[in-house]
């Protein structure tokens, strides 16, 4: 008896065995391959090329906007801009409530730091700290520091003066005075300075535009300088357009191919192969190569993304949609045919309807996917809201632009999401045609 | 009785010609959708359909004209461009690695019946949908801004995104799992950790396999993409090579070949092997 189970209990062990080593193997070469990695994008290294600066510029530049107030110290001149852009400049003796203008011009910062430019220099009142003093000319900026040694947060030289405080940035050199107050949010996002509705109150303005004004405080709105609004739905359009053309169009061209490409279609097997290597072409040579070459011919813009779209998934769907033919049911094509029906007919009544719920559902998740790619491809091929994107990023200083193209993306993409999955579940009533 | 008939059949054809009409509305707006898009499209584009036509295969008539001229260099470059490559495959590898472990925790978490904090469950799905809604692209262009170029920033980029492609289709995966052997350990007093890693994992390692592989196949081609806008790898190759224009073009021949090669056969691979698990014997199933 005990002789008969023993084969059975050692076969058992081996099988525990080496289900243990595999259990016990995989994330070692997991780990392992991590590791290896570690060392070849060099991530220790990273920290010291890491520019932790810029990433706080970044975060702080998303949620809030700095006014600068600037005198240039030779002609006396001071002008107060928004961002320091010129789009987004105060017209001349007019200025934020907490800038003073006049002979001698007095800015209040927050936590009642105080900077005036006076005639012959100027002074900053530090709570807590003291009174700083410079007057740049010829000879430097001068600066006059209160006894005692010199905080971090003071960087001063012959040529330079910074002060960085939680009120706010003065800068010193000789030619200029600045100083940069925060402010939470986004910068004139409904309307410029020289509209006559900024700084307006929601209410002020909507009683505005109910007294017969909505179309001029949509054009101001629609034209802010800053923001671009229109230039920014045009390119969101853009993106939408080059998704929707290339998804639909590659799914009107893949169809009629993939019929040469199913078996149950296309006796001819030399065709057959010849259709389906050259989707896989189209497929494997990817987008990325697609946008390059048809830049080269049309130049940049939505068309050339929309023609990338179209050739790589005019091969995923040929592959697809070849592959639902040939699991179509033959007996409702021999139906249709026994009533007589022509081969057209049979095509449009015995196939298509078996296989649209697939046609339909493929088409629906490209489509959603393709709003991703377009806004990857228009970075490339300069199109569309990837192309602001971009261009926001290369500035490097329009980070509450990025933010507002990147929240803009996401918004476009989850609501392109929403329909494509509220279609496909309207359309295909029953169960889904596979994955 | 023949009039009640012929009302049935009379009835039909109303209902057949509506429906008719019906598809005809929709079809026609959808060609005046797709020909004035196109026009759209093409007014907005730097250069016209017809006027590039005809320029379509200059370019890589070019390309190929000086890669043939040089064919002797050919292998030289495959072999200078091959780490490159590497990099970019290995950047794709390790973001579907990661993203599918996070993904992977990510849709148990956002599904009902397995979360073990049911009531976050929607903020969990959610989260998932968002980070799937971001484009790589976007993230890894914040990134290089901070880090510097190199691989780090496409990897972490391609990683979030996966995390939440997987998520999503992991979580749909879990929906369809047998809750009893997750009763089975709770009974016998398994943690959380235990119950998933031994009651769930088992049961749906084949399909996040299936799932994950397919992703390797995207990743691949999106790391390919990073690398040109300044990511490292093949793509940041690939650049180089076509800003120099003329002069360079054998090298961007042999990118061109790398990068076509490569997709197609990890596109082949990974179909093959989806095929074996999803449709495979029984020893396809990991142990």
């Amino acid at each position: 008896m005990s002789l008969a189970a023993d084969p059975l209990k050692t076969g058992a062990e081996r099988l525990f065995f080496r289900k243990r080593l595999i259990g016990f193997s995989i994330p070692l070469i997991i780990l392992i391959y991590l590791a290896q990695l570690f060392f070849a994008f060099d991530i220790a290294g990273l920290a010291q090329r890491a520019n932790w600066e810029n990433g706080r510029t970044l975060v702080a530049d998303s949620y809030s906007y700095k006014t600068q107030v600037m005198r240039d110290n030779r002609t006396g001149e001071v002008s107060v801009a928004v961002e320091g852009e010129r789009h987004g400049r105060y017209p001349d003796g007019t200025a934020p409530d907490w800038v003073h203008l006049g002979a001698v011009t007095t800015i209040d910062l927050p936590y009642g730091h105080q900077v005036q430019f006076l005639p012959d220099g100027l002074r900053y009142d530090i709570p807590g700290y003291g009174t700083i003093t410079a007057s740049p000319g010829s000879q430097g900026v001068q600066a006059v520091l209160p006894d005692g040694p010199v905080p971090d947060f003071i960087n001063a030289s012959k040529n330079r003066l910074t002060v960085t405080t939680k009120a706010g940035r003065l800068t010193v050199t000789r030619a200029r005075s600045e100083v940069f107050r925060y402010a939470m949010g986004w910068e004139l996002f409904f309307f410029t300075l020289d509209s006559p509705y900024s700084g307006m109150s929601p209410q002020a303005v909507l009683s505005r535009a109910l007294s017969g004004e909505a179309g001029a405080i949509w054009h101001d709105f629609w034209t802010n300088k800053l923001w671009r609004h229109g230039d920014v739905a045009w390119a969101l359009a853009e993106t939408l357009l080059m998704a929707f053309l290339g998804t639909m169009g590659a799914g009107i061209v893949a169809l009629p191919l993939a019929f040469l490409a199913a078996r149950n279609f296309a006796p001819l097997g030399p065709l057959r192969f010849a259709m389906r290597r050259m989707f896989d072409f189209f497929r494997g040579v990817d987008a990325l190569i697609w946008t390059i070459v048809l830049a080269r011919a049309f130049g940049p813009g939505p068309l050339t993304g929309a023609l990338a779209i179209l050739i790589t998934d005019t091969g995923s769907f040929g592959k697809l949609f070849s592959e639902a033919l040939e699991n179509v049911d033959e007996k409702q094509i021999e139906g249709v045919q026994s009533t007589g029906a022509k081969p057209v007919q049979r095509y449009r009544f015995g196939v298509i309807p078996q296989i649209t719920p697939v046609l339909i559902s493929q088409v629906l998740y490209f489509l959603e996917s393709n709003t991703r790619s377009a806004t990857i491809i228009g970075a490339i091929t300069g199109g569309g809201i990837g192309l602001l994107l971009t261009q926001a990023i290369i500035t490097q200083k329009d980070w509450e632009e990025v933010t507002y193209y990147i929240i803009l993306i996401i918004l476009m993409v989850v609501v392109m999401d929403w329909i494509s999955g509220m279609l496909r579940r309207r359309l295909i009533s029953g169960g889904e045609g596979g994955h | 009785m023949v009039q009640s008939v012929r009302d049935v059949q009379a009835s039909y054809m109303a209902l057949v010609r509506r429906r008719r009409s019906y598809s005809a509305i929709l079809l026609a707006l959808f060609v005046v959708l797709m020909v004035s898009g196109f026009r759209t499209a093409n007014d907005r584009n730097a250069g016209g359909f017809f006027d590039g036509l005809h320029r379509l295969f200059d370019f890589p008539a070019e390309v190929l004209a000086e890669a043939s001229e040089k064919a002797a260099n050919l292998p030289g470059h495959l072999v200078t461009f091959f780490p490159a490559l590497l990099e970019t495959v290995n950047i794709a590898i390790a973001a579907t690695l990661i993203g599918a472990l996070a993904g992977g925790l990510l849709s148990l978490l956002s599904t009902r019946g397995l979360s073990p904090w049911p009531w976050a469950v929607p903020i969990f799905r959610r989260m998932a949908d968002i980070l799937r809604a971001i484009p790589d692209v976007v993230i890894a262009l914040v990134l290089i801004f901070i880090l510097g170029g190199g691989p780090v920033p496409a990897m972490i980029a391609i990683a979030l995104h996966s995390t939440g492609a997987l998520g999503k289709m992991f979580s749909e995966v879990n929906e369809n799992v047998s809750l009893k052997p997750v009763e089975g350990l709770q009974s016998v007093g398994a943690g959380w950790i235990q119950q998933m890693m031994l009651g769930v994992v088992p049961q749906v390692a084949p399909n996040y396999l299936s799932y994950a592989l397919l992703r390797v196949e995207i990743n691949i081609r999106a790391s390919a993409i990073l690398g040109f806008v300044g990511a490292g790898g093949i793509g940041y190759e690939l650049k180089n090579a076509i800003s120099w224009g003329q002069g360079r073009y054998d090298d961007a021949a042999a990118i061109f070949l790398l990068l076509f090669l490569t997709i197609v056969a990890v596109d082949q691979l990974s179909g093959h092997l989806r095929h074996r698990l999803t449709h495979g014997t029984a020893k396809g199933m990991l142990a």
